[in-house]
C-alpha cells in the first residue's frame, strides 16, 4: 500500500455521500492549481494529466481481457472469413462492396433497395444499447466501446515498455536520456504497428481481403485503400495512445446521453460511503475505532482507473463503469480482513436500503424490471420484424416506369402503343430466364423490346437476367385498332416469373395510356 | 473588482465575478482543445491566402493557388469531352448502318442523341419527340421521307425544304383553292376521310380524287414515304384529321420546313441524333432485301439524288 496517489489532487473538504448527483466538476477531473500567469488572470486551459493506471487482476479485469479478446478478434478477422455464393457472387463472409452496392454477410445479400435491413440494424443497435444500458448501467463504456478497448490494449503496451504505475510517472518526468528516447521510440513504434493494423483490417471489410493485401503490398490498391489506411492509422495512433479518457470526458455524447438515461434503478459502479466512511488509515482507525469506517484511503480504487478518477467522489461523468476499481477494493478488503463490497456494482435504491440497514442485494437482481422489459421487447420486436422479412423477401423483383412523355403513340393502322422501362432484378447469383407477361389487358396486346422485334411481338417474353443484377428493359405494349376503352387508361400489371424451381415472382401494377379524344 | 475563491462544495476556483450572489465556476477547456482552436485560426489564415476568400468591391480575392470553380468545370468539361473522344471516333469512323451490328456503340449513339435532341430539336418535336400539328411526330411508324437510319440521317443532314441547302428534300403540295369549288373540296375532304374509315364515301369526291390526287397520293391514298408524300389511308394527320382540317389542307396546303443540320451540328452528333430517333420505337429497317451496307454506302448518294428531285 505505499503507492500513493501522486496526482496533485485537493483533499476533499468533507466526505460526500455516493449519491450526491451528478458531480460535474469531478466528472470532467479535478481542476489544476491555477497558474500564475494567464488571460485576464484565469487560466487559459486546464493542463493535460496523463493517467497511469495501475496493474490489478481479479474479476472485472479477467471479463475485460475476455471481452477485448473477442472484439478485436471479430474485428480482425471477420473480413479473412470466406463463404461459397458460387461463381457469381463474391466468396468474402462479410463484405461491403461499395462499388457494387451490395452488402454481404454470411448468407444475406442486402441490395441498397432492401437498405431498411441495415436501417432496421442501426435502431437495433441504438435500442440495444438503451437496453444494456437500464440493465446494466454503462457497460458499453467500460467493456466494449472500441475506444475504451483500444485504450486499454495501449495501456498494456506502456506497462510493457515502461512499467506499472509509479515507474511510468517517473520516467515521465525523467529527463530526455537515450535509455528514455530509445523506449519511447520502440513504445510508440508498436503504438503506430496495432494503429496501421487496426486502419489495415477496416478497409478489409470493402474489398475482397486477399486481394486488396496483395495489391496493398504491391502499390496497386485505389488510393482510397491507402487514404483511408492513413487516416485511421493516425486517429488509432493518437485517439488510443494519447487521447485516451479524454475522448470519453469531452469529445463522446454518449457518456451525456448515458448520463440521462441513469436512474436509481440503474446498475452503476458505486462506493458504499455509508460503511467507508470516516476513511482513514489502519493506523488511525486502530487508535480511534468507532470514528473510522471500513474505507483505509488506500487510494488503489484510484491508482487502477483507467480513466484516473476517485469512485469514492459519487457518480461521474468520468467513470465508464469498467469495475477495476471493485476488483482493486475487494483485494484490499481481502488483506485488511474486511468484508468485500465497499466498491460495488449497486443501484441507487439498493445503495439507500442497504444504507437504512437492509442486507446487500446481488446486482442481478437490478436486472429484472419494467424498463428494461420494455427495451427488451421493442428490440426483439424490430429484431423478430427483420428476420421476418429477410426470411419472406423473394430474390425476384420488378419496377415499371411508364413512358410519360408521350404517354400513348398512335401508329399508323390505329394501333395505340405505350412504352414502359422496366427493371428487371435477379437477385440469385445465378443467371436466370424470366417471363415477363401481361395481365389485366384485352385480348390482341402484345409486347416487345429492344431485343425481341415487332414481328415477335407477343403478350410473353422470356427474358435472360445476369446473375446477381438488374437488366433494364424498354419495352413496347401495344393493342391492336378497337381494342379497349377509347377514353379511358386501362390499368394493368406487368408480371414476372422465375423461370427456375422456385418460381418467384413480382407483379408490379401500371396503366396503359389511350388516346381518347385525340384518336 | 474580481474576487477568486475556492467554492466549498466543488471544490473548482471561481472565475471571479458575482452577480448578486451569483458566481461563476471556472472550468478551463484542456490544453489540447485549445491549441485546436488555434490550429483552425491558423488553417483560416493559410487558407484566406490560398483560396479566394477576402470580398472586394467587384470580386474577391484570387488566392495564390489561382483556384476557382469555373476552373473546375472547365476541367471537369475537358476530361468528359477527352473520356467521350473514343466513342465518338468510333462512330465517327461507322457507317450508320452499321451502328445496330454494334450494340455498344448503338446505344452510346443514342445516349448522345438524346441529350443533343434536348438543345436542338425539343423545340419543334417536343421533349418526347411527340411532335404536334404541323411537326412529325417521331415515336411512330410512319415517315415521311423514310425511317430507316440513313433516311433520317439524310433528313437531318439537309433538312426539308431547307433552301440554303442544294442537297434538301423538297416536295410541293399545290393549292386547290382556285381549282375546286367549296363544295368539290368538301367532297374530296370525304373522301379522304373514307380511305381510313373516318367518313363515307361519296362519287364527286372518288372521281376528283382520282383525276387530282391519286398521282402522287395513290389511288388507295398510300402515299409515297419516301418522296415525303404523306399516306392518307393511316390514322395519322400531320395537320389534323378533322374535315375541316384536311378540306384546309386540300385548298391552302401547309409545307413544314425543317432545317438542314450539316454545318451546324458535326455529322458524328447529326448520327447519334438519327440512332436516337431510329431508337423510339417507330424506326424502320432497311429493306430485307437491301445490299450489303458497303454497297448500301455506295448506293446512299443515288438515292438521295433521286429524292432531291
Amino acid at each position: 500500500m505505499a503507492d500513493t496517489d501522486d496526482l496533485e489532487r485537493p483533499a476533499p473538504s468533507a466526505p460526500k455521500p455516493a449519491s450526491s448527483g451528478r458531480d460535474w466538476a469531478a466528472a470532467l477531473g479535478t481542476p489544476a492549481p491555477a497558474p500564475e500567469a494567464g488571460f485576464m488572470g484565469s487560466a487559459l486551459y486546464e493542463k493535460g494529466r496523463t493517467v497511469h493506471n495501475k496493474r490489478i487482476d481479479g474479476p472485472f479485469r479477467r471479463f475485460k481481457w475476455a471481452v477485448m479478446l473477442v472484439t478485436l478478434a471479430i474485428y480482425y478477422v471477420t473480413p479473412w472469413l470466406r463463404w461459397d455464393r458460387g461463381a457469381y457472387a463474391p466468396d468474402q463472409a462479410v463484405l461491403i462492396d461499395l462499388a457494387n452496392r451490395r452488402f454481404y454477410m454470411f448468407d444475406i445479400e442486402i441490395w441498397p433497395h432492401e437498405f431498411y435491413f441495415v436501417a432496421g440494424l442501426l435502431m437495433m443497435a441504438g435500442i440495444g444499447l438503451f437496453l444494456v444500458t437500464s440493465a446494466v448501467g454503462r457497460a458499453w463504456c467500460g467493456y466494449a466501446c472500441p475506444q475504451t478497448v483500444w485504450t486499454d490494449l495501449f495501456q498494456h503496451v506502456d506497462r510493457f515498455f515502461d512499467g506499472d504505475r509509479n515507474a511510468r510517472a517517473r520516467l515521465d518526468k525523467a529527463p530526455w536520456d537515450a535509455s528514455k528516447t530509445t523506449r519511447r521510440l520502440a513504445k510508440w513504434s508498436v503504438y503506430l504497428a496495432i494503429s496501421f493494423w487496426t486502419g489495415g483490417a477496416w478497409i478489409m471489410y470493402f474489398a475482397d481481403a486477399p486481394t486488396l493485401t496483395y495489391d496493398f503490398w504491391h502499390g496497386t490498391a485505389n488510393p482510397v485503400a491507402y487514404a483511408t489506411v492513413a487516416i485511421l492509422t493516425g486517429t488509432t495512433f493518437w485517439l488510443g495512445g494519447f487521447m485516451r479518457e479524454q475522448v470519453c470526458v469531452y469529445m463522446c455524447p454518449w457518456p451525456r446521453i448515458q448520463t440521462a438515461m441513469l436512474d436509481e434503478k440503474s446498475l452503476i459502479v458505486t462506493y458504499k460511503d455509508w460503511r467507508g466512511e470516516q476513511r482513514g488509515s489502519l493506523k488511525k482507525a486502530a487508535k480511534n475505532p468507532e470514528a473510522y469506517g471500513d474505507c483505509v484511503d488506500c487510494q488503489q480504487c484510484v491508482a487502477v482507473c483507467p480513466t484516473g478518477i476517485d469512485i469514492r467522489d459519487g457518480q461521474q461523468i468520468g467513470c465508464i463503469t469498467c469495475g477495476l476499481c471493485i476488483d482493486a477494493c475487494d483485494k484490499v478488503m481481502a488483506e485488511v480482513g474486511r468484508p468485500r463490497g465497499l466498491i460495488d456494482y449497486a443501484t441507487l435504491e439498493q445503495c439507500e436500503a442497504e444504507a437504512a440497514g437492509a442486507p446487500a442485494q446481488p446486482a442481478w437482481k437490478a436486472l429484472l424490471r419494467v424498463r428494461t422489459l420494455v427495451y427488451l421487447g421493442v428490440w426483439s420486436a424490430i429484431g423478430a420484424g427483420l428476420l421476418f422479412a429477410l426470411g419472406t423477401r423473394t430474390h425476384t423483383g420488378l419496377t415499371v416506369a411508364p413512358d410519360r412523355n408521350p404517354p400513348f403513340m398512335l401508329m399508323k393502322d390505329g394501333s395505340v402503343r405505350n412504352a414502359y422501362t422496366l427493371r428487371l432484378r435477379n437477385m440469385q447469383a445465378r443467371p436466370r430466364d424470366m417471363e415477363l407477361a401481361l395481365e389485366g389487358l384485352p385480348k390482341g396486346a402484345v409486347m416487345w423490346t429492344e431485343a425481341v422485334s415487332l414481328e415477335n411481338a407477343a403478350p410473353v417474353q422470356v427474358i435472360a437476367v445476369p446473375a446477381n443484377a438488374t437488366k433494364v428493359l424498354r419495352a413496347y405494349v401495344m393493342l391492336p385498332p378497337g381494342a379497349g376503352e377509347d377514353d379511358d387508361d386501362l390499368p394493368f400489371a406487368f408480371r414476372l416469373t422465375a423461370q427456375d424451381e422456385q418460381h418467384e415472382t413480382a407483379r408490379e401494377e401500371t396503366s396503359f395510356a389511350m388516346p381518347g379524344d385525340d384518336r | 473588482m474580481t474576487k477568486k475563491r475556492i467554492d466549498e462544495p466543488t471544490g473548482t476556483e471561481t472565475v471571479g465575478h458575482e452577480w448578486d450572489g451569483i458566481e461563476e465556476l471556472n472550468t478551463p477547456l484542456p490544453r489540447w482543445w485549445l491549441y485546436t482552436f488555434y490550429a483552425t485560426i491558423l488553417f483560416a489564415a493559410v487558407y484566406v491566402v490560398l483560396y479566394p476568400a477576402w470580398p472586394m468591391i467587384d470580386r474577391a480575392t484570387g488566392g495564390t493557388l489561382g483556384w476557382s470553380s469555373r476552373g473546375d468545370l472547365a476541367r471537369e468539361m475537358r476530361a468528359a469531352d477527352a473520356a467521350r473522344a473514343g466513342v465518338r471516333a468510333q462512330i465517327a469512323a461507322t457507317p450508320i448502318e452499321a451502328l445496330p451490328a454494334n450494340p455498344q456503340l448503338m446505344q452510346a449513339a443514342v445516349a448522345g442523341g438524346a441529350a443533343a435532341f434536348k438543345v436542338n430539336c425539343a423545340a419543334c418535336h417536343g421533349a418526347g419527340a411527340a411532335g404536334s400539328p404541323g411537326y412529325p411526330n417521331l415515336n411512330d411508324d410512319d415517315w415521311l421521307w423514310g425511317g430507316t437510319l440513313t433516311d433520317i440521317e439524310t433528313t437531318l443532314t439537309h433538312g426539308i425544304r431547307w433552301d440554303a441547302n442544294p442537297e434538301t428534300r423538297v416536295n410541293f403540295m399545290p393549292a386547290f383553292k382556285d381549282m375546286l369549288k367549296p363544295a368539290e373540296a368538301d367532297a374530296v375532304a370525304a373522301h379522304v376521310l373514307s380511305l381510313s374509315g373516318k367518313a363515307t364515301d361519296n362519287a364527286t369526291g372518288a372521281q376528283l380524287f382520282a383525276d387530282n390526287c391519286a398521282a402522287c397520293h395513290g389511288p388507295s391514298g398510300g402515299g409515297m414515304p419516301a418522296m415525303g408524300v404523306p399516306a392518307l389511308n393511316d390514322a395519322i394527320w400531320l395537320f389534323g384529321g378533322t374535315k375541316a382540317d384536311v378540306t384546309k389542307q386540300i385548298l391552302a396546303p401547309r409545307h413544314g420546313v425543317m432545317p438542314a443540320w450539316k454545318g451546324r451540328l458535326d455529322p458524328v452528333t447529326i448520327k447519334m441524333l438519327a440512332a436516337y430517333v431510329h431508337s423510339r420505337g417507330g424506326g424502320q429497317d432497311p429493306a430485307p432485301a437491301a445490299p450489303a451496307p458497303e454497297v448500301a454506302k455506295g448506293a446512299a448518294p443515288a438515292a438521295k439524288a433521286k429524292t432531291d428531285g
